[in-house]
């Protein structure tokens, strides 16, 4: 029965999503062909897929990506495990929400650029202060969702598993997991592709390495290809993380389809 | 399990409300069910019948008296008693089976033992095609027999029903009615079954209770004489209309 409803594609519609990257490529090709920019503002498609190439070769593109990804998928992780207890906390208990929310808007509304240097200042220039920034922008969204999933659980629900004598266990796991997890897992898909925007800005203020590291030290140089390849490959990362996450949301959720 | 006793001893529920006005919603009331006994709870609505089965559910305390299951007062939820609301409420990320083997699940039944148990069921419920269908996917009447099959498993020796039928179709709710009278005549749990429906009402019970308006008190107990094993054609009896006549009137006065 599962996936019987989603109709199949027909084949013509597989190729609707890369008509846009297409356009957007012979645009680009047209204005550098046009010459009204000079080749450091806006380089031709084949200098940045030559200088991807190269970059590829000299090991510097997957040295950087990993570096900035591995901080990306440690602040998703310390970030998602501390809001959902802490939302967990503020969810069950109105004195703890009545402690936390006000700090916890305050924060929230801050950009993260803004205490990025801090976070530099006090957590060095090495990964910590990536890993520490992609967790705090990660943290606010992911409570929030966290604190709405729980309240979401239907009461008829708890009072029917009331009802069977349910141990505060089972009523976590039987039922207030299932019933918050599509909400959590909305989070957790918004919460990757920030994660990665955290570890940038971290790089942008300081670092040794890194994709945001990358684009500053060739923007210095005025090296725009190589600003670009590595913007794709952030690109890059957030999508594939995002898509991650929707894998997971379509085998748990298989009963919503 | 045996079939246990329910009742209720001068039992009362009071709110607050802010400000500190008192609110009386439900009795005093008394009544004593005889284990065994179908009985139907009739009355205005808002007279506090869904709070009374809420009561003797142990889902919420009384303000005064007592609520009892076999005998004893109820201060939490009795593991004698299944409880079917009005709404399915169901969990639509289980399966209907893993929807009817839950209170199994939480009481520590083995896996086997569970299958086993659910599929002895479905096919009795009409659910024998669905056993791994969503909620989602299912009609009312359909969610309402897996909601029936999920207090059944159980073995209750009481069943507390909240309107359970309540927002089927007439002939749906009929048809589940005699199912669940079916059921009852194999098992002989108690059964006290709220309902707004009269017809069901007389259809159904051994015994009707009629609750006057708001704060509900026992304004009437009536018996229903009518031979069983019941069936559709018992509704165009004489005694049949002259008892939901009585029940009609006693309502009326209440």
């Amino acid at each position: 029965m599962k996936g019987s409803r989603r109709e199949s594609r027909p084949a013509g519609r597989a190729f609707v999503p890369l008509l846009l990257p297409v356009l957007v490529l012979l645009v680009w090709q047209v204005i550098v062909s046009l010459g009204v920019y000079p080749e450091f503002i806006i380089p031709s498609p084949a200098a940045v897929l030559a200088k991807f190439v190269d970059v590829l070769r000299d090991g510097r593109l997957l040295a950087n990506t990993w570096v900035t990804l591995s901080q990306t998928l440690a602040g998703l992780i310390i970030g998602v495990a501390l809001s959902v207890l802490l939302g967990y906390a503020i969810a069950k208990n109105r004195l703890l929400d009545d402690l936390f929310s006000p700090l916890i808007i305050a924060l929230q509304s801050t950009p993260v650029v803004a205490y990025a240097p801090l976070l530099v200042i006090w957590f060095g220039s090495g990964p910590t202060s990536k890993v520490v920034t992609s967790a705090l922008i990660v943290f606010f969204p992911m409570l929030m969702n966290t604190v709405v999933g729980l309240r979401s659980v239907p009461k008829s629900l708890r009072d029917l598993m009331l009802s069977l004598r349910a141990t505060p266990w089972q009523m976590f796991i039987h039922l207030e997991v299932p019933a918050a997890l599509p909400v959590l897992l909305g989070g957790l898909k918004v919460s990757a592709t920030l994660a990665v925007i955290g570890s940038v800005v971290g790089e942008f203020v300081s670092a040794r390495a890194g994709l945001g590291w990358l684009i500053n030290d060739a923007r210095y140089n005025y090296d725009t290809p190589l600003v670009l390849v590595a913007v794709l490959m952030l690109a890059v990362i957030a999508r594939v993380l995002y898509a991650a996450v929707g894998l997971v949301e379509r085998r748990m959720l298989a009963w919503r389809r | 399990m045996t079939s246990v006793s329910l009742a209720a001893q001068q039992l009362t529920i009071t709110y607050t409300l802010p400000g500190g006005r008192s609110l009386p919603a439900l009795g005093p009331i008394t009544f004593a069910i005889p284990a065994g006994q179908f009985v139907c709870l009739v009355g205005p609505s808002g007279c506090g019948k869904s709070t009374l089965v809420r009561v003797l559910a142990g889902l919420q305390p009384p303000t005064g008296g007592a609520a009892l299951v076999a005998d004893q007062t109820v201060t939490e939820p009795p593991p004698e008693v299944g409880v079917m609301f009005q709404d399915a409420n169901l969990m639509p990320w289980r399966t209907v089976e893993d929807n009817i083997a839950l209170p199994l699940e939480l009481a520590g039944v083995s896996r086997e033992e569970r299958r086993y148990a659910v599929h002895a069921l479905l096919p009795k419920l009409g659910l024998a095609d669905f056993a791994h269908a969503y909620p989602g996917d299912l009609s009312g009447g359909m969610a309402q027999r897996v909601a029936l099959g999920r207090v059944l498993v159980q073995r209750p020796g009481a069943l507390l029903l909240d309107e359970p039928f309540g927002a089927l179709d007439a002939l749906t709710r009929e048809q589940i009615g005699l199912d669940l009278l079916e059921f009852w005549r194999q098992e002989q749990q108690t059964i006290l079954m709220v309902t707004h429906d009269i017809h069901e009402a007389v259809l159904l019970s051994d015994r009707i209770l009629v609750m006057s308006r708001r704060p509900g008190r026992l304004a009437a107990d009536v018996a229903v004489t009518l031979d069983r094993p019941r069936a559709i054609a018992d509704t165009y009896h004489e005694t049949f209309g002259q008892i939901a006549a009585s029940v009609r009137d006693a309502i009326e006065r209440a």
